[in-house]
Formats: structure tokens, C-alpha cells, sequence
């Protein structure tokens, strides 16, 4: 059983009616949670009547589970879409977001809530700032740990000092770039709100003026060492000359290019060895009023200068760097992605160019590039009956259907250009399976278990997804069973790919639109992963070759530089 | 300190990008023939030859009579040459390299030891280049070798010298070791830099006698073996900040060394390639190479130079005086040596081009940017695609980087298929390069597409043919002429077969 539950709670409520960006609301409910310490914050009021800032993901958070509950859906693995939400996440681990890629969104305004958000992310300008942004905050969690474990005082100071510093640049950078940083998003808007705020309070700004001061004058000890005997003494510097360079300068004649560094690479722990505590122990004294200020700040600001609302920010924003980080290198390839147009009541979908996302990240791996296709579902059609030889795309492209409306319900830009979509409740998949069971009617059972299940509870709100079904029998049982589900498909009215050898079926009804995989013409032996709509045309052989090389007199004349 | 004998104006790039197509041209002008005998076992002079005449393609003219000057030196003080090669080779492989790489061990003060007794014997070699370069400065007369020999002289002069040994001594540390450093993460340490020490010495008297500094001073415990550990492991620091800069000044010789190596070592392959031609009695000429604008070529007794290399017996030579044509065909019989004239012109335009002698006794020819290779392949290396797709794929490579003044040389390719499909891919494509003015030699058995442009003839044509005497036998000389009606591939059956008719009657 291949189906899913999209909505814990109850069905679509017909008030949201639209896909029309929705107004400002005012959001209420419970805080989502948190993932920062909790203290802190902006302290002077809001103008009002401005919505508050909750959540950058959704736009009535309570109205959705947290996301560590939501299971993954099952048509998951059929889609292959675990793979491509693993991969979206991989080095993301520490934010912890897969649950949030499980999450369909049940509105079209909660969709249109992403979208505005997603088009502020195209201005390049932004989404380095947010990136930039992470990484501080990555680095400054590090620097926590960091102070953490250490246990020499003079050290753990340091690595907090340093952790607050990256704190405080993260946010000031984040505030002051944002400021002048055009967003249109509802969600956006309300966050930058939120931070100029924050950035403003006493609270914020006298934290940046200690750590900076402390900071300053520590990065500008500079001291000497001199190693004599089983003795060390330790001063100020005094403008010695730097003996290197002296060196360097005598052989720079014969230099060629860069050389090798012949240093040796000595062990350097984190944690330093009693000789090295001893001369920081004397640096200390020799510069006593500052270790004193860095003392008192570690003292005072000990797990309190992190706010909560930017650090939940700073997870959840990931939700959406990470994707288009995973679409970014598909896009270098030349591939399209587009916000869709996406509708729970009107059923036409389109797309031109998509293609199956998961094998277009493995192939770009590969260093080859998938093809696209195209598709579309207007008026009373509703049923994609993919046929035509093996091995030529059809599963790839029941894939790509079923997942560009996953991640269409996830409020995100899918493959393809000008993409329609359906906002569903459920995507139903019946896939081949795997283990292969030995009795032939044992499968077709099974086959058909899955199927009735399938059909008990696909509503017209679903997706339905057949692939290859009734296989394990004769052709004429195949086609005689395919013809009854496919009459209960038809009367669902439900948006639906079918893969099928039963070239038939195509023509079963007035939903039905028949699509077949296609070879290449000059060369029936190559595979074009290309399904089309209607057959190709022939060509002779040696042309077709010349044509496929980019040899013909026009392609050839342009190829060549004058 | 360059030595620049390849270019007037920077170094000769031994990792420089060689044309796409190089394996092409590799494997189809036997060029691998012509490195060996420029190389002996020499690996190093094998890879210098490769990359100067692969990636000189497309080079200009000054830079092509720049190298042609340096050569002739080169061909008249050869004893010279030689000695100054040997010289820098000695110098490399000296003591505490191996193979010219530095290998100085893994401790600061290992490698600090071994660096500065390298340092040591690459001072003697380079005492003895500037030796060389003073006593035979005027017997060179190219810009490029008395350059390089007055370098020499002036930078290796004797107050360098004696600069280095002042610092050979003072890498000892016998007055300990100055660091400075700042502050860094978690407050360690950071941006050691290594001192003079001269100074800490008089503070150490001031200390006693003059205005009282801050300083705090710690004395280990003789009992502290952690704290002897850790202290050493500081002086380590020390060390290895000198060590790496003596290493690096050591390596920076080691690259100049390597680098004149390279410079010369092309010269040292040419000198290798004359002297085996000469003794043979093969001719070979300075090249006088023609704007790439212009499509001409003239030669006299050019020779297939990988040919020649590889028999005993002198090679038949060929002659052709071509104004203004853009597009060469070549047919006749079979064996009759259309495909070593196509050879020995596409090695003697790469030769010029690198500024090497041609194999002829006269050769001119317009620069090319490019020179491509289109062979028929015996081998389908690949079963996933057929001959006819692998030809066309090929060419298609080849159509990536073609440009405006390249010159292409085709050997019976677009064949196959049948005469009739191959010859209109074949017609297609020429016509389009012809369009473009691209230099073209074709060597072809394609009846419809050779006729096709004897029937259409223009003045940027120009038809060569295998030559056979009357009674059958070949000259291995082409002689201008237009195509003939059929090959000679009977010929060559008879030949092979002595009963010929009769075998041909039963099979």
C-alpha cells in the first residue's frame, strides 16, 4: 500500500479559495519550537498593526505538526524523493529540517506565503547575505562548543568572546544589509522588522560594544618569546627584524614560482601545554587591565546573549537555501526550475522541460545530462497513459510527475518551465516492487490489493501514479483488469500518470492522452529518454548522423570561428 | 633570473595546454617517431620535445625566427651547448636530491641541516654555469643564448656570494631563539615570525645596566620532563619558520636550474634530430614561414621525416609550388605514397611552426593557428557506435575548435559508408570549410566527391595524384594531375599475390 495521508487533521477547507497571494494576516496561535536557548530579545514595542513576525515557513504554524513528528510520506521511496530530501540535506544535519520536507502545505495561501519568499530568494544579493549569515551562526556555535570543553580560564574566555563576536556580526551584518535589501515577501518583511528592531535595543547594542573593545585591544598584543638554555623570557615586541625575510630576499633572484612549504606540520592542539599556559600567563600580566574586561564578560553574558527568534530564523530560512542549494547545481547544468501556478480546484497541469529530479542529480554527478520532457492535462483530459519501448524513460517520467507535485505542496520551485500544478491531499504510487515474489498469482494478488487500496481511498482531490501494474499476467488478462481500474480512475476525475505496455489504454476514454517513449530515429539502438506526445519523423542515415553531429552545411558554418 | 630561449618575452611552459587534438596528431603523424629521435632514452627531453612542437602550433612568426636564430647557434657551438646542459643536469641531481626532487627529511632541525648543505652544493654548480657563460659569451650571437650568458654573468657575481655565506653561518643559532607572536583563537599563539636574535643579546646587558624593561622570565625544572618536551617542541617553531625559508631559497634554486633545463632541453633534442639526419645524408632547411592570412606552400625534396627515421635508406622527396589554394586533393594508387606526402606535410608545418629546420631541402608555407588530423581508423574502439558515426564524431571534435586559418589534413575519411552517401557528407563539409578559407589536404578514394570538384574546377584547387610508371610500377612521387577513374588496388593484389588472375578467378 503506496498511498499517504498528506493532512493529519481534518479535510480542505473550502475558505481558502484561491491561488491568489493572500493578504497580511494576523497570525495567532502557539510559538513554534524553539531551538535556542530562551532569553533575550528587543525590548522596545512594535508599530502597529503590523502582523508580528512568526515564522518564516509557515503562515499559521499551529495549524501544522511539529516537523521531527511528521513521518515521511510513503510514496517517498516509489518517487524517490527520500533520496533527494537526504541529499538536500546532507551537511545540514545540525538543523535538522527533513521533517519540514515531509510537510505539504494545505492552502494555496500557505503555498503562496513560500512563494513570495522563494522570489525574494532570486535577488542574489539576499540570498548571499542569508547565506553569509549561516555560516556566522554555524561558526558561532562552534566557538560555544568550543569554550565549552576548554579548561584553562584564559582560554575559555577567549573562544566565548570569539562566539559573541561572530553573534554580533552575524546580526548586524544581517540587519544592516537586509535594510536596504528590497523583499516583498509578507514573511520576509516581517522578519526584517523583527531584526531592525533587535538591532536597535540597548540590550544588542551595548553586547557589540564590550565584545568589540575587549576584541580590539586583545588582537593587538603582539609579544616576543626568546628560548635560551631551559629558560624563556617574555616581552613586549620591540620592532625586531623579521630573520625570514632577511633570507628570502638574498635567493629571491633565482625564484621561479610558487615553492613548497617546507614546514613541518607540528602538532598544535587546541588546548595548550603548561609552557605555553605559563607564557599566556605572563602576556597576561603584561597587558592585566584587558584580561580583566574579558573576565567580567564572560562572567556576565554566560548563556544569555543569543536571541530566540533569530536562531529559529536561522534554522528554518535553511529550509529554503538548502533546496535551491540542490537546484543551483542543477541549473548550472541548464536545467529550469519555476515557481508553479497551483491550484486545489482546477485540475489542467503543465510543464515544459521537467524532468525526474533525483536522476538529474545523479547523472549531473556523472557529468551527463538528463532529458527533459514536457507534459500537460487541459480541459477533460486528466490521465497520461505513457507507453513505448523499455528502458526509454517512462518510469523516470511517472517519477517526475509525482514528485513536482510533492515539492509543489511543499511551497517550492519544481522542474520545468510555464508548470501548472495540482494542490492534492494525497499522491497515491503503485510501483513495481522490489522483492520479486516467485508465484506469478501470489503477485498478481498482491498487484491487486495494492490497487483496490489504492482506489478505496483516492479522492478527486488525489494524485494517482501507476506504474507497470498487472504485469505478471497475459496480455489479455492485463488489458481486461487495467480497463476496469482505469474506468474507476476516469470516474475519480483524479490527475494520473499510467505507464503501460497495454498501448490500448491510450485511447480508453476522452481524459486519456497518450504519450510514448521515443529512439532515435537515425540510431535505434540509442535511447532518447525523450516522451512525446506524437511519433518523430524518420531521416536518411548518413544525414541524420551529420545532423545529430552538427555537421549539416548551416550548423557546421556556424560552428566555425572566422 | 630567466634564461627565456624559447620566447623573447617569457618562460617555455612545460605544463602548457596542448591542443585538443594532440593525441590525434600523435598517432596520426607517427609523431611519437620524431620525439624518440630528438629524445634517445631521455624522458625528460622527450616531454620537452612533445610539448614545444605540440603546443607551438598557431606561433608566430618573430617567435619562429627567434628560436630559428638560438638554433643556429646552437648548431655551430654544439660542444658548448652541451657541456652548459650537462652542467645544470649535475647541478639537479646532486648531493641530498634525488631525481632533482628536494627530499630533507621530517624535523625542523633535520630539514634545516640538510637544506643548508644543499644550499652549499648548488652554490659550486652555479659557480660553474657562470664559468662556462664568461669564457664562450662571444662566440654566441642570438638574442636568446647571449642574453641568458650575461645573466649569468652579472647575477652570479662575486658580493652575492659572499652575502650567502655571511647567512650559511648564521642559520647555526648559537644565541637562541627570538619568536614574536600575537594573539589568536582561544588566546594561543599565532603568526610566529623568526627574529634576528643580535638585538635580544644587548637587551640582555641593558637588562643589568640600563633602564629596567617589563619581562617575566621562567626557568624549567630540571625534573619537568613535559616541560622539557613542550619547550622544545617551541625552539621546534623557531626552527622550522628558518628552515622553511632556507628550504624554499634552495627550491627557488632548484627551479631556476630546472626551468634553464627546460629552456634547453628542446635545443638539445633539435641538435639530437640533426645530427642523425645528416648522418644519413637527408638535407634539412630553415623554414621560411608565410603569414597566416595568405594560402601558399612551396617545397622542394620534402621528405616524410618519421619515415626517414625509421629506415635505413634515404626517403623519396616531393615538390609542390601552391599560390592561393586553399584545398589540396590527392588520389591515385594505392601505396603510391599519399599518405606519407600528407604525413611529411603536416610534420613540416609542425616543425616550422616550433622553430625547428624542416625535413627538405627548401621549405615555405603560410602560419596556421591549428593543424587537425582526420584519419580513417582501423580499430572501432567503441562498440556502442558505428565506424560511419565515429567518423562523423571525430570530425565533429574537430569542428569545436577549427578556426579561420587552420589547416586540415584528411585521410580517406567520410569512407565508411558507400561512395555515394560518404561522398555528399564528404562534399558538404569540405565546401563548408573551403567557404571559410581553411587550408585542406584530402586524400581520398571517393570517386563522386573528388570528380565533383573536377567537374566545378576553381582557382583554389589544386589536384595531386600518386604517380606509377607504364609497366605498373610506383614512383612514390605525386605529380599534379587530376583524379584517375579507379585505383590501383589490383596492382597492389598482384603484387601480393604472385598468381594473381588466378586466385582472383577463384575467389
Amino acid at each position: 500500500m503506496d498511498q499517504i495521508r498528506k493532512r493529519p487533521g481534518p479535510k480542505p477547507q473550502p475558505d481558502f479559495d484561491s491561488s491568489v497571494p493572500s493578504r497580511v494576516r494576523k497570525s495567532a496561535g502557539r510559538a513554534p519550537p524553539l531551538v535556542a536557548p530562551k532569553r533575550a530579545g528587543p525590548t522596545q514595542k512594535r508599530p502597529p498593526k503590523m502582523a508580528a513576525f512568526e515564522s518564516i515557513l509557515f503562515l499559521h504554524p499551529e495549524k501544522y505538526p511539529p516537523a521531527h513528528e511528521a513521518g515521511q510520506p510513503e510514496c517517498f521511496a516509489d518517487l524517490n524523493l527520500d533520496q533527494v530530501v537526504a541529499a538536500i540535506n546532507s551537511g545540514r544535519k545540525e538543523y535538522d529540517l527533513e521533517g519540514y520536507f515531509h510537510i505539504s502545505l494545505t492552502s494555496t495561501d500557505e503555498v503562496a506565503y513560500r512563494h513570495e519568499i522563494v522570489r525574494d530568494l532570486e535577488n542574489e544579493d539576499l540570498l548571499k547575505l542569508l547565506r553569509a549569515f549561516a555560516e556566522s551562526m554555524r561558526g558561532m556555535r562552534a566557538h560555544l562548543a568550543q569554550a565549552e570543553k576548554i579548561r584553562f580560564r584564559l582560554q575559555k574566555e577567549s573562544w566565548f568572546l570569539k562566539a559573541a563576536n561572530a553573534y554580533c556580526r552575524a546580526v548586524t551584518e544581517l540587519a544592516d544589509k537586509l535594510g536596504p535589501t528590497t523583499v516583498a515577501s509578507q514573511g520576509m518583511k516581517a522578519f526584517c522588522r523583527y531584526i531592525q528592531d533587535y538591532v536597535g535595543s540597548s540590550r544588542f547594542s551595548s553586547l557589540q560594544t564590550t565584545v568589540e573593545g575587549i576584541r580590539r585591544d586583545l588582537d593587538g598584543i603582539h609579544y616576543c618569546v626568546y628560548l635560551y638554555g631551559s629558560s624563556l623570557k617574555v616581552h613586549k615586541y620591540r620592532e625586531e627584524t623579521d630573520y625570514s625575510a632577511e633570507i628570502e630576499e638574498t635567493f629571491a633572484k633565482f625564484r621561479q614560482g610558487d615553492v613548497k612549504d617546507y614546514s613541518c606540520k607540528l602538532q598544535d592542539w587546541v588546548e595548550m601545554n603548561h609552557v605555553e599556559e605559563k607564557i599566556l600567563a605572563f602576556v597576561s600580566l603584561l597587558w592585566p587591565d584587558i584580561f580583566a574586561r574579558l573576565r567580567g564578560f564572560f562572567g556576565a553574558e554566560k548563556d544569555a546573549f543569543l536571541d530566540t527568534k533569530v536562531a529559529e530564523f536561522d534554522r528554518q530560512i535553511q529550509f529554503y537555501l538548502s533546496y535551491l542549494d540542490y537546484i543551483g547545481r542543477l541549473k548550472e547544468d541548464g536545467l529550469a526550475f519555476s515557481l508553479p501556478a497551483v491550484s486545489d480546484q482546477d485540475k489542467a497541469v503543465k510543464a515544459i522541460d521537467a524532468f525526474d529530479i533525483a536522476l538529474a542529480a545523479k547523472l549531473s554527478a556523472d557529468k551527463s545530462r538528463i532529458v527533459c520532457n514536457d507534459y500537460e492535462l487541459s480541459g477533460k483530459e486528466r490521465i497520461l497513459v505513457v507507453s513505448g519501448p523499455n528502458q526509454g524513460g517512462k518510469t523516470t517520467f511517472a517519477r517526475m510527475f509525482g514528485q513536482m507535485h510533492h515539492l509543489a505542496s511543499l511551497g517550492l520551485p519544481v522542474p520545468g518551465r510555464k508548470v501548472r500544478l495540482f494542490l492534492f491531499d494525497t499522491v497515491f504510487t503503485h510501483f513495481e516492487r522490489e522483492e520479486d515474489i516467485a508465484n506469478l498469482r501470489g503477485k498478481l494478488q498482491d498487484d491487486l490489493v495494492r490497487v483496490h487500496d489504492i482506489l478505496e481511498r483516492a479522492t478527486a482531490q488525489s494524485v494517482v501514479i501507476m506504474n507497470e501494474i498487472f504485469t505478471s499476467t497475459t496480455l489479455q488478462d492485463a488489458t481486461f483488469l487495467s480497463e476496469k481500474v482505469m474506468r474507476r480512475i476516469v470516474h475519480l476525475d483524479t490527475p494520473c500518470v499510467w505507464v503501460t505496455f497495454i498501448h490500448e489504454l491510450a485511447t480508453f476514454s476522452e481524459t486519456t492522452v497518450s504519450m510514448v517513449s521515443s529512439v532515435d530515429p537515425a540510431n535505434p539502438a540509442t535511447r532518447t529518454y525523450k516522451v512525446v506526445r506524437r511519433p518523430a519523423s524518420g531521416r536518411s542515415y548518413a544525414m541524420s548522423i551529420a545532423e545529430k553531429y552538427g555537421l549539416t552545411e548551416e550548423r557546421l558554418s556556424e560552428r566555425i570561428r572566422p | 633570473m630567466k634564461a627565456h630561449l624559447m620566447h623573447r618575452d617569457r618562460d617555455f611552459d612545460l605544463k602548457a595546454k596542448l591542443p585538443r587534438n594532440a593525441d590525434d596528431l600523435v598517432q596520426d603523424l607517427e609523431l611519437d617517431t620524431l620525439f624518440r629521435a630528438m629524445a634517445g632514452e631521455d624522458k625528460f627531453l622527450f616531454e620537452v620535445a612533445k610539448v614545444a612542437i605540440l603546443a607551438s602550433v598557431g606561433s608566430d612568426a618573430p617567435t619562429i625566427l627567434y628560436r630559428q636564430e638560438a638554433l643556429k647557434d646552437c648548431i655551430e657551438n654544439s660542444g658548448v651547448i652541451r657541456d652548459v646542459y650537462d652542467t645544470v643536469m649535475a647541478t639537479i641531481e646532486g648531493r641530498r636530491t634525488r631525481g632533482g626532487l628536494l627530499y630533507l627529511g621530517s624535523y625542523p632541525s633535520g630539514i634545516l641541516n640538510h637544506s643548508v648543505e644543499l644550499l652549499e652544493g648548488q652554490m659550486e654548480g652555479l659557480q660553474n654555469l657562470r664559468a662556462l657563460a664568461d669564457a664562450n659569451l662571444s662566440r654566441f650571437h642570438s638574442e636568446a643564448f647571449t642574453t641568458l650568458f650575461n645573466t649569468l654573468k652579472e647575477e652570479l657575481a662575486g658580493d652575492f656570494m659572499k652575502d650567502v655565506a655571511r647567512h650559511l653561518q648564521q642559520m647555526k643559532f648559537r644565541d637562541g631563539i627570538l619568536l614574536s607572536a600575537t594573539l589568536g583563537d582561544g588566546n594561543k599563539a599565532k603568526s610566529y615570525i623568526l627574529r634576528n636574535p643580535s638585538a635580544e643579546k644587548r637587551s640582555w646587558l641593558q637588562r643589568l645596566f640600563g633602564p629596567k624593561e617589563e619581562a617575566y622570565i621562567f626557568q624549567l625544572d630540571p625534573r619537568d620532563d613535559a616541560g622539557a618536551r613542550a619547550l622544545s617542541e617551541l625552539r621546534d617553531r623557531g626552527l622550522n619558520i628558518a628552515a622553511n625559508a632556507v628550504a624554499q631559497s634552495a627550491e627557488h634554486i632548484l627551479s631556476f636550474l630546472h626551468m634553464l633545463r627546460a629552456e634547453l632541453a628542446f635545443y638539445i633534442g633539435c641538435l639530437n634530430l640533426r645530427q642523425r639526419l645528416v648522418a644519413k645524408g637527408e638535407p634539412i632547411a630553415f623554414p621560411v614561414p608565410v603569414d597566416a592570412g595568405e594560402r601558399r606552400h612551396h617545397f622542394e625534396g620534402l621528405y616524410d621525416v618519421c619515415l626517414s627515421l625509421s629506415m635505413e635508406k634515404r626517403v623519396v622527396g616531393n615538390d609542390v609550388d601552391a599560390v592561393g589554394k586553399v584545398l589540396t586533393i590527392v588520389t591515385g594508387a594505392n601505396t603510391g605514397g599519399k599518405s606519407t606526402f600528407l604525413r611529411s606535410f603536416g610534420l613540416a608545418q609542425l616543425m616550422m611552426q616550433c622553430g625547428m629546420f624542416a625535413p627538405a631541402v627548401s621549405f615555405s608555407a603560410n602560419l596556421c593557428d591549428g593543424v587537425f588530423t582526420h584519419y580513417k581508423r582501423e580499430e572501432d574502439s567503441s562498440m556502442t557506435s558505428g565506424k560511419f558515426d565515429e567518423e562523423l564524431s571525430r570530425m565533429s571534435r574537430i569542428a569545436d575548435v577549427l578556426a579561420g586559418n587552420s589547416l586540415v589534413l584528411f585521410n580517406e575519411s567520410f569512407a565508411a559508408t558507400n561512395d555515394r552517401e560518404g561522398s555528399e557528407i564528404a562534399k558538404m563539409i569540405v565546401d563548408v570549410l573551403l567557404k571559410k578559407g581553411i587550408k585542406m589536404v584530402f586524400v581520398t578514394h571517393l570517386y563522386a566527391f573528388a570528380h565533383a570538384y573536377v567537374d566545378g574546377k576553381s582557382d583554389d584547387l589544386m589536384f595531386l595524384r600518386a604517380e606509377r610508371e607504364p609497366d605498373g610500377t610506383r614512383t612514390f612521387k605525386l605529380v599534379e594531375a587530376e583524379p584517375l577513374r579507379t585505383s590501383f588496388g589490383q596492382d597492389l593484389y598482384q603484387a601480393v599475390f604472385q598468381d594473381g588472375p588466378r586466385k582472383n578467378a577463384a575467389a
